[in-house]
């Protein structure tokens, strides 16, 4: 697309430059003999009302309408600038009062008010141009005031910050983008809305004034035969068509160069290992799970080689930092990764049917049912717009076929498993609680009696209280419905308490697999003892924040061929650099992926 | 505009009186400017409008008729006395009453624009969807770069020239439409394409990306766990939380719409306000520019407030924030 623009400009430049030397004596060669014809070989589009050639006219006419277009649009940017910056400079009175009138005059269409300056100064060129400058004033005002205020304060720079970004990336791929991108766009389509303006004041009568002509005074002339010639309006016409869109295209390539670099590519296709037999007994059964994300630094693994299983009526903590794998693992066996996402698994058995060989149609029906997910963060997670009610019963609907008031009735119910009052039912959910909400999202979970519950950072939101009331809320729900329930948590005191067995996952792998009883004494990992005793009691108060294991996590662009905690490990050998430590079973239902596996009897003092 | 004491704990109440008062602010700047143009034109308009050689006389009988040879204060209120009982004036040139030109074409152009600002909608909105459905997450990369482009190449269309090119397509090369004029409903096609064109490739990007962002919330990621068929997914989870910002867009291109009628009107000779303007405009006749000035200007400012006042019933916490 880029070349194109840049194709179509240097053209319009050319013309703009070359026309009149060219064309313009054949544009203003009177032939009395020849008037108001149709196209011919002499005249391909017609001649005009004093016979001269329209084509001719029509090229040489570039100069004009391209040459008022810039000047109005460099003298409407800059006033409109100056006046935008100012606003940073003065006093906050003065600010506002100046943002408001900005905001006031913003409200009028820029025509308009071109068109009503052009009265005022007087038809002619130069009345249009400056009404033009005017009219285009507020709008530069107003993104000036707006760079001017600051990109520093975004929402999405601050975002960045948190997520650790350095100064440098912060101001390539964040902070130059947003200002570039606004202030080359606006002014690259000011340029050709003051073309099209300037081209429609002149096909008013307002503009350009004969003897002198530009495309829109061509256009109206010929309109006014359009009936019986159409090429003597059509040929100015394609004029300001082919300036705008060359105008167009230009602010919208310019404006994608500065927002490319933000954009991951499409990474290659990669087929799925074949899967192995279905372990009946098992609600879960996960073996050998990859995903791969790109980025716009090159492809990660933030999922590698996952090994994950769960029987029914099972409570099962997946335990991590953040970053370590253990959201996209859920996702990943919920098949709700984004699109760009590849993944690949020996064995993804739900409920002993394997849901790599089945249609798409089918895999979305049986997860729909088998299946039921409860996210972190309950503000966000239900829609807004929508009752609890409706977002409770839709699904039951859509894959139980279930009637309306039947749909209703078991949505009572369930509102009242989980401890909320029926009423529920009507409200929207800013209504409730945090608490609330993440009641109702285990409740809209419960509605197709899932065989899995996958809840991924349920109480992390929610303050402690809550968070005692929902984890056994999850419990209970355990027992009674004999669901396989899957804890992702980044808070191993939490998962101790509830969870029968855990797994630990650090960089996209499952270091340690133990039953929860074995936390407090007999973890084997040093990752998983170092998670431990960051906790101060770990059947106490889970109030306090979550001491971290010291140093950081790898860099997940440039995976290390050892075991992937070895930078933070105290207690690596030579070995652990060069070799990445396989998952291995130490006694029943241990396993660790270590080379130098830490006695059990360590206690945390 | 600070608030004060009394209006801080009722926010509706804050929220229309702001509203009014940008409105009444708005509504003065272009009774001014309506009154002012006259004034400021260089030269005599009275004498530019008769003629160089019309008899002075003349001249002084028509400045004594418009009352231009008042002092302007007395003149403003003269103004806004005739506004007020409905008198904009007499034409210079047709000596015919203003108002009454008013009345007559004042439909054909509000008829033309709501057609076409509905058109926009009805196309925009559920295109953007679709396209953003087809889209997402970098699924379809040339479908995209096809959107892209069309929508970017028509969005540059001027609605004059698209006019243009309409009328010489489908109205003369082949004879489908009528040229002009207002013979029954198909002359309605031509204007209402032209000024919807341009709005509908704009409006159309912005809803896409509106529903590409909605599209990723986690309330969606929460409606696709749960397997929901594709229309009850995209249009009750997704359509509801795009309406707000997709409307405020809508309402954007609206002023840009009305002022596009005086150019499509005039391609087309539909008997419309937006013409009386181009003609007037041209013909050096005050009182009918100043009218149609004054309507069109406040016709934008009206056609705002109503779209505040719908985005303020659709999404009533997010109106006042705004504020
Ligand atoms: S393999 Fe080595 S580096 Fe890795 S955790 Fe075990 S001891 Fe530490």
């Amino acid at each position: 697309m880029a070349w194109v623009a840049a194709t179509m400009l240097a053209s319009l430049i050319l013309l703009a430059v070359a026309g009149p030397l060219v064309w313009g004596t054949a544009a203003d060669r009177p032939d009395l003999s020849a008037v108001l014809q149709g196209p011919s070989a002499a005249h391909p589009f017609g001649t005009d009302n004093l016979g001269r050639d329209l084509l001719a006219r029509v090229l040489a006419g570039t100069r004009s309408s391209l040459l008022l277009a810039l000047a109005a649009t460099l003298l409407g940017a800059t006033a409109g600038v100056l006046l935008g910056s100012s606003t940073a400079v003065v006093g906050p009175r003065a600010r506002r009062g100046l943002a408001a009138l900005i905001n006031l005059l913003l409200a009028f269409p820029a025509l308009l008010v071109a068109l009503f300056l052009a009265v005022v100064f007087g038809a002619g060129a130069d009345g249009a141009l400056l009404a033009l400058a005017v009219a285009s004033v507020p709008g530069f005002a107003r993104l000036a005031q707006t760079l001017a205020a600051g990109v520093a304060g975004t929402d999405h720079l601050a975002a960045a910050r948190v997520l650790g970004l350095r100064r440098n990336r912060l101001l390539r791929r964040h902070v130059l983008p947003n200002i570039a991108e606004p202030l080359v766009l606006s002014t690259t389509t000011a340029a050709g809305t003051a073309l099209v303006a300037l081209s429609g004041l002149s096909f008013l009568g307002l503009g350009v004034q004969p003897p002198a002509f530009d495309w829109g005074q061509l256009l109206n002339q010929g309109l006014d035969r359009i009936y019986a010639q159409p090429l003597p309006a059509l040929a100015p016409a394609l004029a300001i068509l082919y300036a705008a869109l060359t105008f167009q295209l230009l602010g919208e390539v310019l404006a994608k160069g500065a927002a490319r670099r933000g954009r991951p590519a499409r990474p290659a296709g990669r087929p799925a290992a074949r899967s192995g037999p279905a372990d009946d007994e098992l609600v879960l059964q996960v073996e050998d799970l990859t995903v791969e994300l790109p980025t716009p630094d090159g492809v990660i693994r933030p999922v590698r080689g996952v090994d994950l299983s769960l029987r029914a009526g099972e409570i099962v903590g997946l335990v991590g930092e953040s970053g370590s794998g253990k959201s996209l693992t859920a996702l990943a066996v919920a098949d709700l990764l984004p699109e760009h996402a590849r993944v690949s698994r020996r064995t993804l058995h739900l409920l002993g049917a394997d849901l790599a060989a089945m249609t798409p149609k089918d895999r979305h029906r049986h997860l729909a049912t088998a299946l039921a997910m409860v996210f972190q963060s309950p503000a966000s997670a239900l829609n807004p717009s929508l009752r609890v009610g409706t977002q409770l019963t839709e699904a039951v609907r859509a894959h139980r076929g279930a009637r309306r008031a039947e749909a209703v009735e078991q949505a009572t119910a369930t509102l009242h498993r989980v401890a909320l009052p029926p009423a529920v039912l009507r409200s929207r959910p800013h209504q409730l609680s945090g608490g609330q909400r993440q009641r109702v999202m285990i409740a809209s979970g419960l509605m197709v009696r899932p065989a899995l519950i996958i809840a991924d950072e349920p109480t992390t939101a929610l303050d402690v209280t809550v968070q005692r009331q929902i984890t056994e809320l999850l419990a209970d729900i355990r027992r009674d419905t004999c669901a396989a329930v899957l804890f992702i948590s980044h808070d191993i005191a939490l998962v101790a308490g509830l969870c029968e067995r855990v797994l630990v996952m650090y960089a996209g792998t499952v270091v340690e697999s133990l039953p929860a009883d074995r936390l407090a004494t007999a973890t084997r990992h040093p990752y998983t003892r170092a998670l431990v005793e960051s906790v101060p009691d770990l059947t106490g108060d889970r109030s306090r924040p979550l001491r971290t294991v010291p140093g950081a996590s790898p860099d997940p662009l440039a995976p290390a061929p050892g075991c992937p905690f070895e930078p933070r490990c105290a207690h690596r050998q030579h070995r652990c650099a060069a070799e990445v430590p396989p998952l291995t079973g130490l006694d029943a239902g241990h396993r660790v992926a270590c080379w130098h596996p830490l006695p059990p009897s360590a206690v945390p003092s | 505009m600070s608030v004060p004491q009394w209006l801080r704990h009722r926010p509706w109440t804050a929220f229309w009186v702001r509203r009014a008062a940008r409105l009444a602010l708005s509504l003065g700047i272009v009774l001014t400017a309506s009154f002012a143009m006259i004034r400021l034109v260089p030269g005599d308009p009275v004498r530019a409008a008769l003629g160089v050689d019309a008899a002075p006389a003349l001249v002084a009988a028509r400045r004594h008729q418009l009352g231009l040879d008042q002092p302007f204060p007395t003149q403003f209120r003269h103004y806004l006395d005739g506004l007020l009982q409905g008198d904009l004036g007499t034409s210079l040139v047709t000596g015919a009453p203003v108002a009454e030109l008013v009345r007559t074409r004042f439909p054909a152009t509000l008829e033309i624009a709501l057609l076409a600002f509905l058109l926009t909608l009805a196309v925009a909105l559920p295109g953007g969807l679709l396209a953003a459905v087809h889209t997402r997450d970098g699924r379809r990369p040339h479908a995209e770069l096809a959107f892209t482009a069309l929508t970017a190449g028509l969005a540059g269309v001027p609605d004059f020239v698209a006019a243009s090119g309409l009328t010489a397509l489908l109205a003369v090369a082949l004879p489908l439409l009528p040229v002009a004029g207002t013979a029954g409903a198909g002359s309605f096609v031509l204007p209402v394409i032209a000024l919807a064109l341009a709005p509908t490739a704009v409006l159309v990007r912005i809803v896409r990306v509106e529903a590409l962002k909605v599209l990723s919330e986690d309330y969606m990621r929460t409606a696709r766990s749960k397997r929901l068929p594709p229309a009850r997914l995209y249009l009750r989870h997704a359509a509801p939380n795009m309406a707000t910002a997709s409307l405020t867009v809508a309402g954007s291109l609206l002023p840009a719409m009305i002022a596009g009628t005086v150019l499509v009107e005039k391609v087309f000779a539909w008997p419309g306000i937006g013409s009386a303007m181009a003609q007037s405009v041209v013909a050096q006749d005050y009182p009918v520019v100043q009218a149609t000035v004054l309507i069109t200007g406040s016709t934008v400012l009206l056609a705002g407030l109503l779209v505040d006042m719908l985005l303020a019933l659709l999404d009533p916490r997010s109106a006042i924030r705004e504020m």
